[in-house]
């Protein structure tokens, strides 16, 4: 870091670091700074005026019952969504990387979901479990079972989860499969002459040495899940029914450009803001000590 | 936990690395878990390949039919409302625009900031930084605000 060539002058730098400024200055900190202004007032219905309420909006907010309710939706879909995201990728990284015959086949055909934005992940899920077209939801209906996310709650929120993870096993699949290979042979042999098995040579040794790149993908899955399965979300269900898939994020869009109440939308992007730095000083101050390097 | 006989066995040779067809099991899971995760793109190809009613009529086939070509070419020179291959040339125009632009930006202030020795230096770099925490949906609001500031949309 102290040995690096440094140049001197104060301009040049400047003139280059001016054109992220001023997108980051455009795009980014004019609308938090206006998101957290407008968090302060309630607009009249027309858009024509607005009155300051002070903290009137969050006081608002949290004798919600809807917003309330909207944060364990949050918690329990952005666990499901990592858990399910997460454990088959892992299983099948272990699995590929046992096969030494087949190994880049298996890989290449895992990789293909990934390449599917979220949106349209969301329709293909759709597609399948269509109350009145879908293949799966048919053959569910054959051995008497009556899909009908549309109505059910608990239904919508599984479908959900899973298409929104379904891209994000291949992208786990890849790191765990990398992580895998860089465990040390030497290591696991000593292990397996010691007369472990298997599955104790997984729990003792490969999944401690797995901790760092779990680490990565837990914090890069639950960001994922909180902020990336919108598309998901507004195809299968646009967060109903009954709210019960409207996670914090699809409420700021739906309060914000389906209620218009853009007050109570900007108060939520605040509140928003601070779950987002309370997980990111959750997640780097206690989950990390526990990461073995 | 092994027993004392077990430990024994077990450190054969190949114990690590099984080849050939021990491994068979291990195969065949992984051939589950492919055809689990595939799945969903298989049937968007099968989809594409059969009529409208072949979809609407469940169950839908499970093997690709026999109207891939009209399909496609539909699809691609018509399609419902806008041409895919109209929209396939606006997606990238979009991309290659959005990452040279995002690249020759970064590049820039990257540059800047780690081989100069300016004032603001780490207010910039935190600035910078910051704009990861928060993800676009959460300003999406004030940010369309600023987009139909720029009078943009109503020129479409």
């Amino acid at each position: 870091m102290e040995k690096r060539v440094r140049f001197k002058g104060w301009l040049l730098p400047l003139c280059l670091v001016l054109p992220q400024l001023i997108i980051s200055g455009v795009f980014f900190f004019y609308p938090a700074g206006q998101a957290i202004w407008q968090s302060l007032f309630i607009p009249d219905p027309f858009g024509l005026s607005s009155r300051f309420v002070g903290l009137g909006n969050f006081e608002f907010l949290f004798s919600d019952k809807y917003y309330l309710t909207s944060f364990l939706t949050t918690a329990i879909f952005s666990t499901l969504v990592t858990v399910v995201a997460m454990v088959p990728a892992l299983f099948l990284a272990v699995m590929a990387n046992r096969l030494i015959r087949g190994a880049t086949t298996y890989r290449t055909l895992l990789i293909w979901p990934y390449a599917v934005a979220p949106a349209i992940a969301g329709v293909l899920w759709l597609f399948m479990f269509n109350t009145r077209v879908g293949i799966i939801s048919w053959y569910l209906g054959q051995l008497g079972y009556d899909w009908n996310h549309v109505l059910n709650g608990g239904e919508a929120m599984g479908l959900v989860v899973v298409a929104s993870a379904w891209g994000r096993i291949s992208y786990n699949f890849l790191f765990f499969f990398a992580a895998l290979q860089a465990v040390p042979r030497s290591v696991i042999e000593a292990a397996a002459i010691d007369g472990a098995r298997f599955w104790r040579r997984f729990y003792t040794i490969v999944l401690p040495l797995l901790s760092p790149t779990t680490f990565f993908l837990l914090v890069v899955n639950i960001v994922y899940s909180f902020f990336e399965t919108f598309g998901v979300i507004h195809t299968i269900t646009s967060g109903g029914p009954q709210q019960t898939t409207t996670i914090l994020v699809y409420k700021v869009f739906s309060d914000g450009f389906v209620g218009q109440d853009l007050g109570s939308s900007a108060a939520q992007s605040v509140v928003l803001l601070f779950v987002v730095g309370a997980l990111t000083v959750v997640q780097f101050k206690f989950i990390e000590k526990k990461v073995h390097y | 936990m092994a027993t004392h006989r077990e430990m024994e066995i077990e450190p054969a040779p190949g114990m690590v690395e099984k080849k050939g067809g021990s491994l068979w099991f291990t195969h065949v899971l992984m051939i589950f878990g492919i055809l689990v995760v595939f799945f969903p793109i298989w049937l968007a190809f099968v989809a594409s390949t059969v009529t409208q009613p072949d979809i609407v009529r469940p169950p839908m086939p499970l093997m690709p039919g026999g109207h891939f070509i009209e399909n496609y070419t539909r699809a691609l020179f018509s399609g419902v409302n806008v041409p895919v291959a109209t929209m396939l040339l606006n997606s990238l125009i979009m991309a290659v625009g959005i990452a040279v632009g995002k690249i020759i930006i970064s590049l820039l202030s990257a540059f800047a900031i780690v081989y100069f020795k300016f004032p603001g230096q780490k207010t910039f770099f935190w600035m910078i930084f910051l704009t990861l925490m928060l993800p676009i949906e959460v300003r999406i609001v004030p940010t369309y605000e600023v987009v139909a500031g720029c009078r943009w949309l109503w020129h479409a």
